[in-house]
């Protein structure tokens, strides 16, 4: 279910469309390290993977999935970076 | 030293990295894991491409692997620099075109590289003497210390007993007598360990997750530089190989035929790199014309094309032929019989 609240619209975007995994997570990560904890980052790819890794990424790393679901062929992930 | 230690562990996804990890982490060092995408790993691509491997598990196993230690991980693309590694391995290849003895000292400088910069304190590998024939050798691991230039710095946890004490060991930031001695080919050690620390579920055993030491990818690459009269590739070339029948006719050309509806689908995004083939008239699949074909190599590409299509008994079929980035143009073919592309064609 969506964590997702309006008051989290997505500040940030990534398109990693066109991009086969582990490239989506590893563009993520670069991005994300250049945003301050609180943002919210949009990611939108096309690689099925991305589902189940970006979230793992953020599992491991600390960071937050609010939401991650399928837009016809595409796939959208939106976190919320969080403190080291 | 920062108060509490800290490690960077190589995690590859298969057991052995993540029982370093494990092993170092249970004893209170801080430890994150590092992952390097070189482009010829076997997981994810093929599977997010290939139709029929949609059902299986799209997990990342290094993140899988991290997940279960406990740690963060860190995937880092290496792919550009990668490059000098497979195409002049300064210790030459393995059994195929796997350069893994310059490869483990590639990653490990890059890890070493990420140490110094997050401030950590040393490297682990999962590394055990013997279990490799190329690259994890008593007499190759001073060559991964040297060359990386971790020296001392490099922690072997799963074997470090059989080895020199390392700095982490010799300052106390770990128990040498917690590490362990596991030497050889066997995997018993490993699997005790992984049942002791709980871990019920692992990737393949390290050195199965490289293309470069598949024997088909191997012989692909080495058809791709001798055509090309040089040894360089691009990612999209290692994509390429890894999807496909690849049918090489002549030297100056080759047919890359999807062998499904997942490839043709992924290959129809190079369609303005290279010639691409199809059968106009029946289902069947798209080939991509790597090289410099002339146009009676074209009708040879659309003959071999459609024999493998639904029209394969057709007398004829209108095959599109679309050069790069340019117009299709139509022109009429027979199928070629299978009799006639010899056993040597298929790369």
């Amino acid at each position: 279910m969506s964590e997702a609240s309006q008051t989290e619209t997505p500040g940030e975007h990534l398109d990693a469309r066109g991009l086969l995994c582990p490239m989506p997570v590893i563009r993520a990560e670069e991005r994300i390290k250049a945003l301050t904890p609180g943002t919210v980052l949009e990611v939108r790819a096309s690689d099925p993977g991305v589902l189940y890794d970006i979230p793992a990424w953020c599992r491991v790393n600390g960071h937050t999935v609010l939401e991650a679901r399928e837009e016809g062929e595409e796939q959208v992930v939106v976190l919320r970076v969080e403190a080291e | 030293m920062s108060e509490q230690p800290k490690a960077v562990a190589l995690i590859s996804g298969g057991l052995d990295s993540m029982l370093a990890a494990k092993v170092v982490a249970e004893q209170g060092v801080h430890v994150e894991g590092i992952n390097f995408f070189t482009g010829f790993c076997v997981e994810g691509h093929t599977h997010a491409i290939r139709q029929k491997d949609k059902d299986k598990a799209k997990r990342n196993t290094a993140l899988w692997s991290a997940e279960q230690v406990g740690i963060k991980l860190h995937i880092v693309d290496i792919s550009q620099e990668y490059v000098g590694i497979v195409t002049n391995p300064k210790h030459g290849y393995g059994q195929n075109l796997n350069p893994c003895l310059d490869c483990k000292g590639f990653m490990v400088g890059k890890a070493v590289e990420w140490m110094e910069a997050n401030g950590f304190d040393f490297v682990i590998t999962g590394e055990v003497i013997g279990q490799r024939p190329k690259s994890q050798r008593r007499d190759t691991f001073p060559v991964i210390a040297d060359e990386s230039g971790a020296g001392d710095r490099l922690l072997r946890p799963l074997c470090a007993k059989q080895l020199a004490p390392t700095l982490p060991e010799r300052e106390g930031w770990v128990d040498r007598e917690q590490l362990h001695d596991f030497t050889g080919r066997s995997r018993k050690p490993q699997m005790q360990l992984a049942a002791q620390f709980g871990f019920e579920e692992w990737s393949q055993p390290a050195g199965g997750c490289c293309f470069l030491t598949d024997e088909n990818f191997s012989r692909k690459l080495a058809d791709l530089w001798q055509a090309r009269g040089t040894r360089e590739y691009d990612l999209d070339d290692v994509m390429l190989l890894k999807l496909g029948r690849h049918i090489r006719p002549a030297p100056n050309y080759k047919l890359i035929i999807a062998r499904e509806d997942g490839e043709n689908r992924f290959m129809n995004g190079y369609r303005k790199r290279f010639h691409a083939v199809r059968d106009l008239d029946n289902p069947g699949p798209l080939a991509l014309v790597q090289g410099e074909p002339d146009n009676d190599d074209l009708e040879t590409a659309a003959r071999i094309t459609a024999r493998y299509g639904k029209g394969k008994m057709a007398e004829s079929v209108r095959a599109e032929i679309t050069p790069p980035g340019g117009e299709p143009y139509v022109a009429e073919v027979a199928p070629m019989p299978p009799a006639q592309i010899p056993e040597d064609w298929h790369v």
